[in-house]
């Protein structure tokens, strides 16, 4: 059963007619990882923003449907959109030092969810809070608690927010490029523990990133964007067995492989490129927005 | 082939601030911990390590940003290890660095051509406007660029001003701290691939410095693997792929995710 079903979805600049989401369809299933790869400015994030509502000022909605748990997300009033947002979905962003308040201890950043989603009381939320940070695998939680972002490291700030992305018990979230900004060892933590976080409350996920590696460990089905358009969805076993779409086959053969140097950082030949533009300006000769 | 640089017992400690008590000096911390090695002219030499493992500081002494606190650093057989600011200026268009992120190391209300221009004018290099348009030629980047701003460029197009800046002084040695970690895999690919051309046709020796295993693999012919400010591991690229002697070097291999769901990964 899809937890999240994106149908047709195009998203445009207010008032020009060129579309940065060009018909996008997509299913997520409770419980699943559907990872959203492509280079910078595919629209990647772009999609885990028009399901939280969270698209720039000067970005429109021009067609399509966002359904969450059954309910066309874009035909409820506003109050009620933003209610089942803040009640079902989370957050987990690139860069953990802007999310976090800087002037604020960690206590109150986390407890702040339970106390305003689920209305608990402030000597509950925090000791709820403690028991986040433990099952994020964070050692000494009443002292981390207690202490400001910047005592603390990028890998620790990082879990402190998956801990807040899950405190509310929401049934689905965006992880956008959450390890891009840390080093290797501590990626390998990281995803792992979001593998292992989502798994134990089966949450459904968006996780987007460029990393095919990262894809191959923490999704089970994906979709391949370029220009805003899904150029191959699928699962991930029959992705990195036998890619479909020639752009498909040319990101991986991008991908470094520490195993494999001959073929890694391969650039995208100009010829694929060319081939994948044409195909997006056909899909939108047929757009009328 | 003669070695470019000669480091020998490297160290460098930097007063700690997030220690710092209110009143009187912050304690140190050592940083680099003894580090000696040699790198060849013509060579890619790959310096790796996690985040804190004092990757960056030794780039930044070999360029000598930083000044080391003991040690030797010798530079085309020159010792530059505490030479002043103004005995080091006529060297410095010699050793050139890339940035991590090009858009907070490029001035954003410079246009591309006096980005590139203006250290070429600083070193007093005849026509720096030409020389300027060379560079964006090697770098494979069409003239237009010259009068836009680098917002109005991609992240790889603006990594490759930053490189371009870089070659425009004809150095004998860049150091590129971390140069590709901010671009998606495609971008990536283009930047690296243009940066093994330039090594070859210009003659540079390169320190490239990266947490990726991978990107190291493809690109350098030698390897320095840094772990808390110590060298854990130096070793020619293939030997250190084949037979990864220290546990660390293994970590950091274990912990690069392969694009293969059957890797193992646990």
């Amino acid at each position: 059963m899809s937890y999240l079903t994106i149908t047709d979805l195009s998203v445009r600049l207010a008032g020009s007619p060129a579309r940065l989401l060009r018909d996008v369809s997509l299913t997520v299933k409770s419980g699943e990882v559907h990872g959203l790869v492509g280079e910078s400015g595919a629209g990647k994030s772009m999609i885990g923003k028009a399901v939280l509502g969270i698209l720039p000022r000067a970005v429109e909605i021009a067609s399509g449907r966002i359904e969450l748990d059954g309910a066309d997300l874009l035909q409820l009033p506003a109050k009620e959109h933003r209610r089942r947002i803040g009640r079902f979905c989370a957050l987990i962003p690139q860069d953990p030092l802007t999310a976090l308040n800087p002037s604020r201890r960690i206590a109150p950043q986390i407890m702040n969810r339970l106390t305003d989603i689920l209305g608990w009381e402030a000597s509950r939320a925090r000791k709820r809070a403690a028991e986040l940070l433990d099952e994020v695998h964070i050692p000494d939680p009443e002292r981390v608690l207690k202490s400001y972002p910047h005592e603390l490291s990028g890998g620790m700030r990082q879990r402190i927010l998956i801990a807040s992305a899950f405190a509310a018990e929401p049934k689905f979230i965006v992880a956008d490029e959450p390890t891009t900004a840390l080093d290797v060892t501590v990626q390998k933590q990281i995803l792992k523990l979001i593998r292992e976080m989502q798994a134990r409350h089966d949450t459904a996920m968006l996780f987007v990133t460029h990393d095919l590696g990262v894809v191959s460990k923490v999704c089970q089905s994906l979709s391949v964007l370029y220009a805003g358009k899904v150029v191959e969805a699928t699962d991930i076993a029959t992705f990195f067995r036998a890619p479909a779409h020639a752009y498909s086959r040319a990101l991986l053969a991008a991908t470094p492989k520490y195993t494999d140097p001959d073929a890694s950082l391969i650039p995208v030949p100009p010829t694929v490129i060319e081939a994948v533009r044409a195909e997006v300006e056909a899909a939108d000769e047929g757009w009328r927005g | 082939m003669s070695d470019l640089y000669a480091v020998r017992d490297l160290s460098l400690t930097l007063p700690d601030l997030t220690r710092k008590p209110l009143f009187g000096p912050a304690p140190h911390t050592e940083i680099l911990k003894g580090l000696s090695f040699t790198i060849r002219k013509g060579a890619i030499l790959g310096i790796v390590g996690g985040s804190g493992s004092g990757k960056s500081t030794l780039g930044r002494a070999l360029v000598r940003l930083l000044e080391p606190t003991g040690g030797s650093v010798s530079f085309e057989g020159r010792d530059i290890t505490h030479l002043t600011e103004g005995e080091i200026r006529p060297l410095r268009r010699r050793f050139q660095m890339i940035f991590q992120d090009p858009m907070s190391s490029l001035n954003p209300r410079h246009r591309v051509g006096q980005l590139i221009a203006a250290p070429l004018r600083l070193h007093g290099v005849a026509d720096p406007r030409k020389a300027a348009l060379d560079a964006l030629d090697h770098v494979g980047l069409p003239r237009e660029l010259a009068g836009r701003y680098p917002h109005e460029l991609s992240g790889g197009q603006r990594q490759r001003v930053g490189i371009a800046r870089a070659i425009a002084l004809k150095p004998a040695f860049i150091l590129a701290d971390e140069i590709v970690s901010g671009l998606d895999v495609s971008s990536q690919a283009q930047v690296l691939v243009l940066l093994e051309r330039l090594v070859a046709d210009l003659g540079l020796t390169l320190a490239f410095i990266s947490h990726d295993m991978s990107v190291v693999r493809r690109l350098c012919s030698r390897v320095l693997v840094l772990h808390r400010g110590e060298i854990v591991e130096d070793a020619p690229t293939a030997e250190l792929f084949a037979n990864p002697r220290a546990a660390y070097t293994r970590e950091l291999l274990d912990a690069i995710p392969l694009p293969d769901p059957d890797q193992s990964w646990a």
